[in-house]
C-alpha cells in the first residue's frame, strides 16, 4: 500500500513538473515572429457553435502575435451577450443576432457599443437513419412532422411513396440556437415544435441515436453530418426551388434554403481602440478561409467577406 | 445447538453479502477504468502534457487545462480546510443547540449540500466574479466558487468524527489542567484527522470533476497560456474533456482519443491528490 | 468548576481555566463562529441571486400554475411551466439512486469495518472513493454509451429507452456509493472496541455484534453518510443530463426519459437563450423551489436524527 502511495504521489509531481517544465507555447500554427510586438489580453465567449472558428482563429493569430493573450469561452449566444454587455469580454461570439428587445437594450443602457460582423456559415442538416432511405423532403412535410401538436408517427403519413417504418425523433436540446433556427424556419415560428422527441445538448449522441435506430429522423448541425458522412442518409431540403442537400457550397450561397444561418462575432467598439483586438479581428476577415477549414465550419462567400472587411472598417472608424 | 447452526449459517450468508456489496461497486470502477485506460493511454506522452489546446487534433494538448486545474484545486483546499475544520470544531465543541442560530448554521450546512453545483456557479458570478468582490473571471474565483461547493462535504463529515472521540479524552484532559481550545488542538483534533482527511478526500475529488459551475464563473474553453497567479483566467480539465467530446470528430481531426487521455489524466491526478489524505488518515488513525 | 449553562441537549464538558486564559479562549471561539458564518453567508448568498430573479418570474408566471401543473415545456412555445414533471424525475432517480448507494455503500462500510483486515481495509477504503472523484461527465457517457446499450438492453433485455432514468439513476447511485460507505466506514470504525468485546464476551456472533451493536451506536454517522448521499443525488446535475434526457415526463417510469430540477438548469444556463427573458429566469425558479424542497427535507431529518443519536461513554 505504501509503495502504491509513493508511486501515486510520484506520479502527480511528475506530471505537474513535465507540464511546468518547458515553457513551449505551441508548436506549430505560424512558427516564427511576424508582426509580434503586439502585446495584451483579447476575451472572446458566446455561441458554442462559433466556438471551434473562434479557437482557430485565436491559435493562428497567437502563433503570430506570441504576446497577446487570447481567450475563448463557451458559455452560448445568450450567456456571451450577457457577459458582454456587462462588459466583461472583448467580442462575443453568435449564432445568432443579438436579441433587439431583450439584450440590445442591456448593452445600451451600459453604454456598450458594437458591430455586427458576420465571419462564417452554418447550416442545419437533416439526416435518417440509413435504413429509411428518404432523398428529399419539403419544407412543408417537415412542418407535418415537427409542427406542435404533430402526431406523425411515420414517413408514410407524409407521403405514400415513403417507408412506413415508425419513426423516432431526435434533435439538439431546447435552449439552444440550432432549435430556435429550425422552428422558427420550418414551423414559423421560434419554440414551435412537438415535444415527443429526443433533445440532447450534445449533438453526437444526436447522430448517436439516430444511427442506432432504424427509424432515426433528426436535425443537427452540418458539420456533425460532415464528420459522420457514411453513418448516415442526408437528406435535402426543398424550400420552394428544388430539392438541395446541404454542403459547403450550398450553404454558403444560401441556396440551401432555409436552413442556412450566418455566424457573427460582435466586437465591442471601446476593445476595438486596442491594437491587439483591431489586429485580431483584421486576422479574421482576411484569413477566413483557413480559418473555417481548420475548424470544420462553412466559410462565408468572397462577397460576404468583402461586406465583413467594410463592417470592421466602419467600425474602426466609429472607435476611433 | 441448532441455534448455534442456523446462526452460522446467517452468519456465512451476511458476511457473503457484504462482500458482494463491495465486489458490485469495485467491479464497476473497474469497468469504468478499464474503459479509461485503454482509450486514454495511448495518449499519455510527454508532448501531450506539455502542449496547449489545437484545433488540430495531432497536435493538441492538455498543459493550460492541467496546471488550471491544479491551481483550482490549492485555492479550493486551501479554503475548506481551515474554514470546514473551524466550522465543525464550533459547531461540535462549542455550540450551544439550545441557542436558534446554531440550529439556523447546522440546517444551513445541510441544506447547501443538496444546492446543484449550477446554482454556486450563479452564486460565484453574482458575489465574487462581480459584486462585492469583483474578482473577475480568475482562478481565485473559481477556485472559491468551486470550494463554497464542496465546504458542506467537510463540515459534515469532520462533525462526525470530531464526535467519534470519547468524551472521556477530553475529560481527561481539561481534569489535567487544559483549555478547552488546548484539549481541542492537542486531544480532540489530531484523534479526528482521520475523518477529516475522508471528508477532505471527498470533497476535493468532487471539486476536481465539476464542469457546469466554472463555465458560469467564466472559464474558458481554449486558453492557451498556464495561469500565473491567483488573477489570471484559467480552464480546468472537465472542461477541456467535455469540449473535446462534444466536438464532431472525423479522421483527419480526431478529438476521442484526446478527451480520453484528459480523463486519465484527470484520474492520476486525482489518485495523488487522494494518496495525501490516505496517507495522512493511516497515519494518525487509533482504536479506541 | 465554571457552570456550563444551557446544556440540556449536549453532554456537559465543563472548563476548568485559569481565569487569565479566558479572553484567548473567547477570541478563538468568535474566530471559529466566524467560520461558522462563512455557510450562512454562503446560504444568503444563494438565496439573494435566487430570490430577485425568482420574484420577476411569478409577476409574468402564476405560481398555482407552476407548483401545480403538469406540463413543463418553457422553452417551446406555448410555454407551459408545470414543475410537476420535475419533481417526479428527480424524486425517481434519486429513489433509484440511494435504492443502489445505501445497500452498497452499507454493505462496504460494515465489511471493512467489521470483517476486513486492517490491510485490506487500507487498501480498498481507497479504492471505493477514486470512485467518487471520476468525473461527473464521465459517469453520464458511460450510462448513455456504454450502460444503456450493453447492460440494460443486451444483458438484461429491458425495453428502455436511449435516454432513461434507471440507467442515469443506477450510475449515480454507484457515484454516491463512496460516500455513503467511507463516511459509514469511518463512523463504524470509531465505535469504540469495548462494546465489540463486551458483545462477543456475552457469547455473540459477528452479525449480531455488527447489527446490533456496532451498526446502532453509530446511527449518527451512517444518517449522516445517507443525508449527504442523497443531497448529493438530488443535486446532481451532469449525470442527468447526458443520460437522463431532456423531457419532462409525469409518468414514473424508469424507462423513460426524464427531466430533473437540475438537469433543466444545466441546459439553460449552458445555452443560447438570452438572459433577460422568461426561459432563462426559469432557472432561478426552479433553482429556488429545489432549495425550498431541499430545505424542507433537511428539517425533517435533523429532527430525526436528533432524537434517535446514541452518546457512548
Amino acid at each position: 500500500m505504501r509503495t502504491l502511495l509513493a508511486l501515486a504521489a510520484f506520479g502527480v509531481l511528475a506530471l505537474g513538473a513535465a507540464a511546468c517544465g518547458s515553457d513551449d507555447n505551441s508548436d506549430g500554427g505560424g512558427g516564427g515572429g511576424g508582426s509580434s510586438n503586439l502585446s495584451g489580453s483579447i476575451k472572446i465567449d458566446g455561441s458554442s457553435t462559433v466556438g471551434p472558428f473562434a479557437q482557430a482563429a485565436a491559435e493562428a493569430f497567437q502563433g503570430q502575435n506570441p504576446n497577446v493573450k487570447v481567450t475563448v469561452g463557451t458559455s452560448g449566444t445568450g450567456g456571451g451577450f450577457e457577459k458582454f454587455c456587462a462588459g466583461e469580454t472583448d467580442i462575443s461570439d453568435a449564432s445568432r443576432p443579438i436579441k433587439p428587445d431583450e439584450e440590445a437594450p442591456v448593452c445600451k443602457k451600459e453604454g456598450i457599443t458594437y458591430q455586427e460582423i458576420q465571419v462564417a456559415n452554418d447550416g442545419i442538416a437533416v439526416t435518417t437513419n440509413k435504413d429509411l432511405k428518404v432523398d428529399c423532403l419539403t419544407v412543408d412535410q417537415l412542418k407535418k412532422i415537427w409542427n406542435k401538436g404533430s402526431k406523425v408517427k411515420s414517413l408514410k403519413e407524409v407521403d405514400s411513396k415513403f417507408p412506413g417504418t415508425p419513426l423516432k425523433l431526435y434533435g439538439p436540446g431546447t435552449d439552444s440556437g440550432t432549435f430556435d433556427f429550425f422552428t422558427e424556419q420550418i414551423n414559423g415560428e421560434e419554440g414551435v415544435s412537438r415535444t415527443d422527441y429526443q433533445p440532447s445538448e450534445d449533438d453526437n449522441i444526436t447522430v448517436q441515436g439516430i444511427e442506432g435506430s432504424p427509424g432515426g429522423l433528426g436535425y443537427f448541425g452540418v458539420s456533425y453530418f460532415e464528420a459522420n458522412k457514411s453513418k448516415l442518409n442526408l437528406v435535402g431540403v426543398d424550400g420552394g426551388s428544388g430539392c438541395v442537400k446541404p454542403d459547403q457550397k450550398t450553404v454558403q450561397d444560401g441556396s440551401y434554403k432555409p436552413l442556412s444561418r450566418p455566424l457573427f462575432m460582435y466586437p465591442n467598439e471601446k476593445a476595438l481602440k486596442r491594437p491587439e483586438v483591431k489586429a485580431f479581428l483584421q486576422y479574421v476577415i482576411d484569413n477566413y478561409q483557413t480559418i473555417a477549414k481548420d475548424s470544420q465550419i462553412v466559410p462565408m462567400t468572397s462577397a460576404q467577406a468583402a461586406e465583413g472587411k467594410k463592417e470592421l472598417k466602419t467600425a474602426e472608424a466609429k472607435a476611433g | 445447538m441448532r441455534a448455534a447452526r442456523s446462526s452460522k449459517l446467517r452468519d456465512a450468508a451476511f458476511r457473503i453479502a457484504l462482500l458482494t456489496c463491495i465486489g458490485i461497486s469495485l467491479l464497476l470502477l473497474g469497468i469504468l477504468l478499464v474503459d479509461v485506460v485503454r482509450d486514454g493511454i495511448g495518449q499519455l506522452s510527454f508532448d501531450f502534457l506539455n502542449r496547449f489546446s489545437s484545433i488540430n487534433a495531432k497536435r493538441s494538448g492538455i498543459e493550460a487545462a492541467l496546471m488550471g486545474t491544479l491551481w483550482l484545486m490549492a485555492v479550493c483546499a486551501g479554503f475548506i480546510v481551515p474554514i470546514g475544520v473551524a466550522t465543525a470544531v464550533y459547531l461540535e465543541e462549542y455550540a450551544d443547540n439550545g441557542r436558534w442560530w446554531n440550529r439556523l448554521i447546522e440546517v444551513n450546512i445541510q441544506n447547501l449540500a443538496a444546492v446543484p453545483s449550477i446554482v454556486y456557479g450563479i452564486l460565484g458570478l453574482a458575489f465574487l466574479v462581480r459584486g462585492p468582490l469583483s474578482l473577475g473571471n480568475v482562478v481565485l474565483a473559481g477556485g472559491l466558487t468551486l470550494g463554497l461547493l464542496v465546504l458542506p462535504v467537510v463540515i459534515i463529515s469532520g462533525r462526525e468524527a470530531i464526535r467519534a472521540v470519547p468524551s472521556s479524552i477530553r475529560e481527561g484532559s481539561l481534569a489535567l489542567g487544559a483549555t478547552r481550545w488546548q484539549t481541542i488542538w492537542r486531544q480532540v483534533l489530531p484523534a479526528s484527522i482521520p475523518g477529516i482527511a475522508t471528508g477532505v478526500i471527498l470533497a476535493l475529488s468532487r471539486a476536481i470533476g465539476e464542469t457546469a459551475p466554472l463555465i458560469v464563473v467564466g472559464a474558458a474553453t481554449f486558453i492557451a497560456f498556464n495561469p500565473s497567479g491567483l488573477d489570471s483566467q484559467f480552464t480546468a480539465l472537465p472542461i477541456q474533456i467535455f469540449d473535446w467530446i462534444s466536438r464532431p470528430s472525423n479522421d483527419i481531426n480526431n478529438y476521442k482519443p484526446l478527451a480520453a487521455g484528459g480523463i486519465l489524466v484527470l484520474m492520476i491526478l486525482l489518485l495523488a491528490m487522494n494518496s495525501i489524505a490516505i496517507w495522512l488518515r493511516n497515519r494518525y488513525e487509533q482504536k479506541w | 468548576m465554571e457552570a456550563s449553562a444551557a446544556t440540556t441537549t449536549r453532554r456537559a464538558v465543563p472548563s476548568i481555566g485559569a481565569a487569565r486564559r479566558r479572553w484567548g479562549e473567547e477570541l478563538i471561539k468568535g474566530l471559529l463562529l466566524a467560520a461558522a458564518l462563512i455557510s450562512v453567508l454562503t446560504t444568503t448568498g444563494i438565496v439573494i441571486s435566487l430570490l430577485r430573479e425568482t420574484v420577476v418570474f411569478f409577476q409574468s408566471v402564476g405560481v398555482g400554475e407552476f407548483l401545480f401543473g403538469t406540463k413543463w415545456t418553457p422553452t417551446f412555445e406555448p410555454a407551459s411551466f408545470g414543475v410537476l414533471p420535475l419533481v417526479v424525475g428527480t424524486f425517481l432517480i434519486t429513489g433509484i439512486a440511494m435504492a443502489v448507494a445505501i445497500p452498497l455503500g452499507l454493505g462496504s462500510a460494515i465489511y471493512l469495518s467489521e470483517y476486513a483486515r486492517p490491510r485490506v481495509r487500507k487498501t480498498i477504503k481507497p479504492a471505493l472513493e477514486v470512485l467518487a472523484g471520476v468525473p461527473t461527465i464521465v459517469f453520464g457517457y458511460f450510462a448513455l454509451t456504454y450502460f444503456t446499450p450493453n447492460i440494460l438492453q443486451d444483458i438484461l433485455h429491458l425495453k428502455v429507452d436511449v435516454f432513461n432514468a434507471l440507467a442515469a439513476g443506477i450510475i449515480m447511485g454507484f457515484m454516491i456509493v463512496p460516500t455513503v460507505a467511507s463516511i459509514s466506514e469511518d463512523a463504524l470504525s470509531a465505535v469504540p472496541q469495548s462494546l465489540r468485546e463486551g458483545a462477543f464476551g456475552l457469547g455473540a456472533s459477528r452479525f449480531q455484534v455488527s447489527t446490533r451493536v456496532v451498526f446502532p451506536a453509530a446511527l449518527s454517522g451512517v444518517v449522516a453518510s445517507v443525508v449527504l448521499g442523497i443531497s448529493r443525488a438530488v443535486g446532481e446535475t451532469m449525470i442527468v443530463l447526458v443520460a437522463a434526457g431532456q423531457i419532462a415526463n409525469m409518468s414514473a417510469n424508469p424507462e423513460q426519459p426524464h427531466y430533473t430540477f437540475t438537469s433543466f438548469i444545466g441546459a439553460i444556463a449552458k445555452g443560447d437563450i438570452p438572459t433577460g427573458s422568461i426561459e432563462y429566469k426559469t432557472i432561478f425558479a426552479v433553482g429556488m423551489t429545489l432549495f425550498l424542497i431541499t430545505l424542507a427535507m433537511n428539517l425533517i431529518s435533523i429532527r430525526f436524527v436528533r432524537k434517535y443519536r446514541q452518546v457512548y461513554e
